[in-house]
């Protein structure tokens, strides 16, 4: 579906990423790989360091923790609040929705409307579409979009495939009418034929937890992992990625009255280096306007990884100036997607640290 | 061109002959994420831009199929 904004801005941003550092080159031991073979793996795919949550912690602690320093710095007001958007694939429970969590935990207004979005890779996307959605009401005049996902969690740590990419974040991005702001674009596009390309099999009403999802087994790669967990075909994902996303943003781009080469920076979702820079060639983009190194630092943490590339790469730049840009996240559903608006001049953009409980 | 594939696929995995094997995959020589490195390998030593959508395990699959995929390749 395509949509067309006008005026929409992001106003602030705010990246929360786990103290607790992995190292690639520990996980890699666990699978007893050459060394060798992981050093080229690592340099290829950007593998370096991923932070994961320690047990216990859910992706809206996170996001609470994101909410309680931008209430204590003063950049934002639980009263000021007219929408929460939270989207995730790990929610805290089925039911309750983890927005009316956060909404009773932060004290937000009886009228501040809450909404739960399922959704991965694409969710920062989805997630902003909704807010401009929202925003279009009258009288809403600030909506808080949180991507927040503690996947690894659901990553089996004997799986090469998927563990040591995997990240734990939570995003807050704050999304506000602002005149003079100028037209937003964009398409979200889905193909559920292929919806069980990425998926955690057991642990919902098809395939209830139990002992026996619990079972690990081995693939033919010798990845071992067990129903509760994540699955990925990571070649269909890739193939997805590289055939169906570069049309779609060519029709996006055009839409805009653009072309690639019109368009500043390129924040996409970061599965990984080797993905990003063959999507930058099928683009035509340099590979400097497009960051890929999300995954070497926190780990692919799904919905929060365009707003973790920005916060990592260009905190300052936002804050200081205004780009056109262009966002596109792709996986999960299968569904993908991209906005291009003009992005800039933001309050803040600030990236802090849950801390460790466990020591 | 076959040797100096044979010599990048010997570097990847040393343990294996890949010289006349007709698929690597279906022998267990290649995985999926060795494939990657062979495509950024490949990429490097030929000066070539292995498009995205060639990233199929048929076009790796054995000596000749690479040839053709690294003939067929836009140069840098």
């Amino acid at each position: 579906m395509k949509f067309h904004f006008t005026d929409k801005a992001i106003t602030g941003m705010m990246v929360v990423v786990p103290e607790q550092e992995r190292l690639f080159a520990d996980d890699m031991r666990l699978f007893n790989a050459p060394e060798n073979r992981s050093r080229k793996l690592a340099m290829v795919m950007g593998y370096w360091a991923h932070r994961v949550v320690e047990e216990g912690v859910c992706a809206s602690d996170l996001a609470e923790y994101g909410f309680r320093k931008l209430f204590a710095d003063g950049k934002l007001k639980p009263e000021e609040i007219d929408a929460l958007v939270y989207v995730t694939i790990s929610p805290d429970h089925f039911m309750p929705p983890t927005s009316c969590i956060l909404h009773g935990k932060l004290g937000l207004r009886r009228d501040c409307f809450c909404l739960d979005v399922s959704q991965g890779c694409c969710g920062f996307v989805v997630g902003l579409l909704q807010a401009f959605q929202l925003l279009e009401q009258k009288g809403v005049r600030k909506v808080v979009v949180v991507n927040a996902d503690v996947i690894s969690r659901k990553v089996s740590p004997k799986d090469r495939n998927s563990y040591p990419l995997i990240g734990d974040a939570a995003t807050i991005a704050i999304v506000e009418n602002r005149e003079g702001a100028g037209d937003v674009f964009a398409d979200v596009r889905f193909d559920g034929t292929r919806a069980m390309a990425l998926k955690i099999p057991a642990g919902g009403f098809r395939q209830p937890s139990s002992p026996e999802t619990a079972i690990m087994t081995a693939d033919h790669e010798g990845n071992e992992r067990a129903p509760d967990n994540l699955v990925m075909d990571g070649t269909a994902v890739f193939n997805f990625v590289m055939a169906d996303v570069p049309p779609m943003l060519a029709d996006l781009a055009h839409d805009a009255g653009t072309d690639f080469a019109g368009i500043d920076k390129y924040y996409f979702h970061q599965p990984n280096k080797f993905m990003l820079q063959k999507l930058a060639e099928k683009l035509d983009v340099p590979y400097d306007k497009m960051p890929n190194n999300v995954v070497e630092n926190y780990g692919n943490s799904s919905g929060a990884t365009i707003p973790s590339a920005m916060a990592l790469n260009d905190a300052e730049m936002l804050c200081r100036e205004t780009k056109r840009v262009c966002f596109s996240g792709f996986g999960v559903g299968l569904t993908y997607g991209g906005i291009v608006m003009n992005c800039g001049g933001f309050d803040f953009c600030d990236t802090i640290y849950y801390p460790n409980k466990g020591e | 061109m076959k040797d100096k594939i044979l010599d990048i696929l010997k570097e990847i995995r040393p343990e294996f002959e890949f010289d006349g094997v007709e698929d690597f995959f279906a022998e267990g020589m290649l995985d999926s994420f060795d494939l990657m490195t062979l495509v950024s390998t490949l990429d490097e030593r030929f000066a070539i831009k292995i498009d995205g959508t060639d990233i199929l395990p048929e076009n790796f699959m054995n000596v000749d199929a690479i040839a053709a995929l690294v003939e067929r390749s836009p140069k840098r």
